[in-house]
């Protein structure tokens, strides 16, 4: 999805669980939750806050 | 000199005196459609103009939209003529950007979907009794779409236009209460946990340059009789895409745009008259547009239910809500309502292909619409 990143929730390290909001995105003036596809550690962040994405980028590992 | 001081004095409470119940009622309706825009903020751009021109032209007297009151002198210049809603579509279009519905041109079905309530409605209001052309009128609220609901009333049907357009408009700020129950009826849990992936198809500058062109040109020879209506939207996306005229897209989606919308807001609200808007009539306009509303939603998401069969259930069914025209409240639905289940879902950019199909729909059934009636001789 084409966007702008309007929260990062999670920090590199964190544990999360499959479904839980690791990155809230704005699209089209509303507020996407990006969630964990599965449960994990986060590994790597590689989104911030007012940065714009392009559609299938990664934004973050999960181990 | 008593007695023209008495004169004097009635002058003055004339107005109380010839105050009608009805007219009461109307500044009321008018009152709650103002409480409506600024207290809870459903499109008070409109509200708010219609709102207080239903209040002005129900004052006694004052004669607002007589032969020579102001409200009068704006409806004939702008209403009558059909220029005001065609100034907003030059500002819908370069507006709009046609990109999510070039990227995925299949969606478009679903745009078209989106309109069937359009044409349900009409049979629906013709079956109830409503005359050829107020029926029209009644089933263009199933547009969801505010300025093509003015036009083709204000062609057709004028008497009817306040009822017409207070529908359309409080019915496309309700579409996140209308849509999501019709929604979860007609789809499986599994058609709305489907995942659609992220199709990126590039779109070249030359793609999105000839699309209003292109458009423009086959549809109105096709529907001759909505060439007003294509033609101010592509205009305006054609301003937008070209790049070449920056200030004219500017002017035409702000200041001409703005001005527009306060004109036809007052002049909308004028319509109101308490004869013209206290009727059951009314009651049955309101009703109908619900209707529409709703079966536009039903026809969409079981288009999208077929479509999803012939894709081999790659397309969540659930997009299809999103072919009315009411954009871009209903692919936000969309969006939120895919995530509710399937919280990996996001479906917001075919949401948003199928809802610019929608805006696109919407226009092409209306003219469609106006060209058939044209044919039967009708209009």
């Amino acid at each position: 999805m084409v966007g702008k990143i309007l929260r990062v929730e999670k920090k590199v390290g964190d544990r999360v669980e499959e479904d839980e909001v690791i990155i809230v995105m704005e699209a089209m003036k509303m507020e996407i939750p990006i969630v964990a596809p599965a449960s994990g550690v986060v590994k790597e962040l590689k989104a911030e806050a007012g940065q714009a994405v392009e559609a299938d980028q990664p934004l973050a590992q999960i181990e | 000199m008593e007695s023209a001081l008495v004169s004097g004095f009635q002058g003055l409470t004339s107005g109380i005196t010839n105050l009608g119940v009805d007219q009461v009622i109307m500044i009321l309706i008018g009152s709650a459609l103002l409480y409506l825009g600024i207290k809870k903020g459903y499109e008070p751009l409109l509200l708010v103009p219609i709102g207080f021109g239903a209040i002005l032209v129900n004052i006694p007297l004052a004669d607002l939209m007589g032969e020579e009151g102001f409200l009068r002198f704006f409806y004939d210049i702008g209403v009558r003529t059909e220029i005001f809603p065609l100034l907003i579509f030059v500002g819908i279009g370069a507006m709009t950007d046609f990109q999510p519905l070039l990227e995925n041109p299949k969606i478009i079905l679903l745009g078209a979907a989106g309109q069937f309530g359009i044409f349900l409605t009409l049979l629906l209001a013709l079956a109830v009794g409503f005359d050829k052309l107020d029926a029209v009128a009644v089933a263009i609220i199933g547009a969801c779409d505010g300025p093509t609901a003015i036009y083709v009333s204000a062609k057709f049907a004028p008497h009817m236009l306040g009822a017409v357009s207070v529908a359309a408009y409080s019915y496309m700020s309700l579409v996140p209460l209308i849509q999501p129950p019709i929604m979860r009826l007609l789809t499986t849990d599994r058609e709305r946990k489907i995942v659609m992936g992220a199709a990126k198809q590039p779109v070249s500058r030359a793609t999105k340059v000839l699309f209003p062109i292109v458009v423009t040109v086959f549809a109105s020879i096709l529907a001759p009789k909505g060439a007003p209506l294509i033609g101010t939207v592509m205009l305006g996306n054609l301003m937008k895409e070209s790049g070449v005229v920056d200030r004219l897209k500017r002017a035409s989606e702000n200041e001409i745009a703005n001005i527009v919308t306060l004109l036809l807001g007052l002049c909308i609200g004028a319509t109101m008259e308490a004869d013209k808007f206290l009727r059951a009539q009314t009651l049955m306009v309101l009703a109908l547009g619900f209707v529409a509303i709703c079966l536009d939603t039903v026809v969409g998401v079981l288009f999208g239910k077929l479509m999803c069969v012939l894709s081999g259930g790659k397309i969540n069914p659930l997009i299809g809500a999103a072919g009315i025209s009411a954009f871009p409240m209903s692919a936000r639905v969309v969006q939120v309502e895919g995530q509710k289940y399937n919280k990996k879902n996001y479906l917001l950019m075919y949401a948003m292909s199928a809802n610019a199909g929608g805006q696109i729909g919407s226009v092409i059934a209306a003219a469609i619409m106006l060209s058939v009636l044209a044919g039967m001789g009708i209009v």
